[in-house]
């Protein structure tokens, strides 16, 4: 079946247009061992939105944004992407249909410069193999070109032209996590995945991470789904969020719904129990 | 000037020269290391196999013929032809790639996420295999190697040295084309890895699997590429000791040499390879030369291990290496 869910044009009460469904995950059930940390949870990505996933520690979050990255394979349910059932895979195949992400704790190449960092990300929009790069160095050589203007272009829009030749290991934190954006958005992806993207940040800089988000996903389109435990943050920032607690999903819907919706506030604030 | 300050001299040039040679196999080393955290134990008997399947290959010899010949009872030895050193080269740098893929295959790919221990007691085994197939493959009589390089002093540095200084240089024409070599190769490798997408993808797997898979870089993809290139580099100096001291099983102990080398140079630092070589290559000349005949000689066996030994205890990380801090 090749079928996605939503077509696109869908208008909300709200007045926004919705895009088709962009990724679809059913029935996703994942086992570490006797483990389950995703119980058969279902939810879809449109395209142009963004999307949280929400919960307690260790509710799975994770585990269900490494199942969309390739990192783990559930071991039941489908994954479809753009109207395509996605058989298993290895994050860099993942990677190459484009979806891009970041890590909850850093992971950036910390012997290269920002720059660079950023140039990785253009790895999958390369044309030339070594070959051609060797005997054709001209043509290559204008390839690279390109792909450094949209990464200069990224850099702008980031606001990070002075660290530019920085090595990234002696970065702070909070420009490590731009820069992680950065390289992602690099890929010009057409899912943004982002693990806990203002972890660790002070307010200033939390302000400064959502405003990014938001302009990403305004100025070029992108689709993002987020990881993220500041509520005020994700109420703010995303059209749905699906909630998630002990690998179950117990929410899904605008933030609003989700903010009434009684198995969540349980989740958050713990039942009493007599 | 006296002849004693030009004979110093001289050593010293011969020195460096070596040196090239230590840093030479050094570097195949450090390639791996960087790349993928693992001390290939190997690249010795790499360089071995490697020149030992170019003079197999050029002199037109059947492989495992000794193996065909007692199982079938035939006497083959040889195809009866002989192979253009250009193209035995190439035909090598291919057996090497294949060898790069076998071992990805059937070994790294099962050792994913294993401690560098691990790993490193799968390169030991490799070492002992490859050790055997070369010899299998290619008997383990000692071979010439012969792939035209220039071999003798060299003529026209000993006349104009003498009149210029009044004193002949001896150096080895040799010991020039390996340092030319050498230098073409260091340049080609800093290219690569400094300007092609592979290179920047070998750089960013060295630093982080997880984000390199994020990028979309296949993890098996580079680890063929770099054992590839350290085959290469494998052949490189198999060729240069080869012809300098003849193809056979010592060959592989090279790699002792590049122990110390790599202590002083840091495992990571490919510039690192390259000045510890020629510090160790110089230095035990000059060692020799100076302190040798007060202490009755055969320093070059020991110098350098115990150079080796004086930076393990006051700068381990070695001189280019990455600085080690433990956060407690």
């Amino acid at each position: 079946m090749n079928v996605a869910r939503n077509v696109a044009g869908e208008v909300t009460a709200d007045g926004r247009t919705l895009g088709g469904t962009l990724m679809d995950l059913r029935n996703i059930t994942l086992r570490f061992g006797g483990v389950t940390a995703i119980k058969d949870i279902s939810f879809d990505i449109r395209e142009g939105e963004i999307r949280a996933i929400i919960g307690p520690n260790g509710a799975g979050k994770s585990s269900m944004l490494n199942v969309i990255s390739g990192f783990y394979n559930p071991q039941e349910g489908e994954v479809w992407f753009r109207g395509d059932r996605r058989g298993p895979m290895r994050p860099y195949q993942v990677a190459r249909l484009g979806i891009a992400r970041t890590f909850q704790n850093i992971a950036l190449f910390d012997g290269m410069s920002v720059l660079d960092n950023i140039m990785t990300g253009r790895l999958t929009h390369t044309r030339s193999g070594l070959l051609d790069q060797a005997i054709w160095w001209g043509k290559a050589q204008r390839e690279e070109n390109a792909h450094r203007e949209k990464v200069e272009e990224i850099i702008d829009f980031l606001e990070i032209q002075r660290i530019r030749k920085t090595p990234v290991g002696r970065l702070p934190y909070g420009l490590k996590k731009r820069v992680e954006l950065a390289r992602a958005l690099a890929a010009e992806p057409k899912l943004l995945l982002l693990d806990e993207p203002m972890a660790g940040m002070n307010v200033e800089e939390k302000e400064d991470m959502s405003r990014y988000i938001l302009d990403v996903n305004d100025e070029f389109g992108t689709t993002v789904a987020l990881i993220e435990h500041d509520m005020g943050v994700v109420m703010d920032l995303s059209d749905r969020v699906v909630v998630m607690d002990y690998g179950r999903k117990i929410g899904d819907g605008t933030p609003s719904e989700v903010r009434n919706n009684q198995a969540v506030i349980d989740a958050y604030l713990g039942v009493a129990h007599d | 000037m006296p002849d004693q300050v030009f004979f110093a001299l001289e050593v010293m040039v011969n020195g460096l020269m070596v040196g090239v040679m230590y840093a030479l196999v050094a570097l195949g080393f450090v390639l791996i290391f960087k790349a993928s955290g693992i001390f290939n134990y190997a690249q010795g008997v790499m360089a071995l196999f490697a020149a030992l399947t170019l003079v197999g290959i050029q002199q037109g010899q059947v492989p495992f013929a000794h193996l065909i010949n007692a199982i079938f009872g035939t006497d083959i030895h040889h195809f009866g032809w002989q192979v253009p050193a250009l193209l035995a080269i190439v035909l090598t740098v291919l057996v090497m790639i294949g060898l790069a893929v076998l071992i990805e295959r059937i070994v790294l790919k099962h050792l994913v996420n294993q401690e560098p221990i691990i790993l490193f007691m799968a390169t030991i085994g490799l070492a002992y295999f490859l050790e055997g197939v070369g010899d299998l493959m290619w008997g383990s009589d000692i071979k010439v190697m012969d792939v035209g390089l220039p071999q003798g002093i060299s003529d026209s540095i000993d006349r104009a040295t003498f009149d210029w200084f009044g004193y002949g240089f001896f150096i080895d024409r040799l010991d020039i084309a390996a340092s030319i070599i050498a230098a073409l190769l260091v340049a080609a490798l800093i290219v690569f890895s400094q300007y092609t997408r592979e290179g920047r993808a070998l750089r960013a797997v060295a630093d982080d699997h997880q984000a390199a898979l994020s990028v979309g870089i296949s993890l098996r993809f580079i680890w063929v590429l770099v054992w590839s290139i350290a085959g290469f580099v494998a052949l490189v100096a198999g060729i240069m000791w080869g012809a300098k001291s003849g193809v056979q099983f010592s060959l592989s102990l090279i790699a002792l040499k590049a122990l110390p080398v790599l202590m002083l140079g840091g495992f990571t630092s490919i510039p690192g390879a390259i000045v510890g070589g020629l510090i160790i290559g110089m230095g035990e000349k000059l060692f020799e030369f100076i302190v040798g005949p007060l202490v009755g000689g055969a320093t070059e066996n020991w110098f350098a291990y115990v150079l080796a030994l004086l930076f393990l205890v006051f700068r381990p990380q070695g001189l280019f290496g990455e600085k080690i801090i433990e956060r407690v």
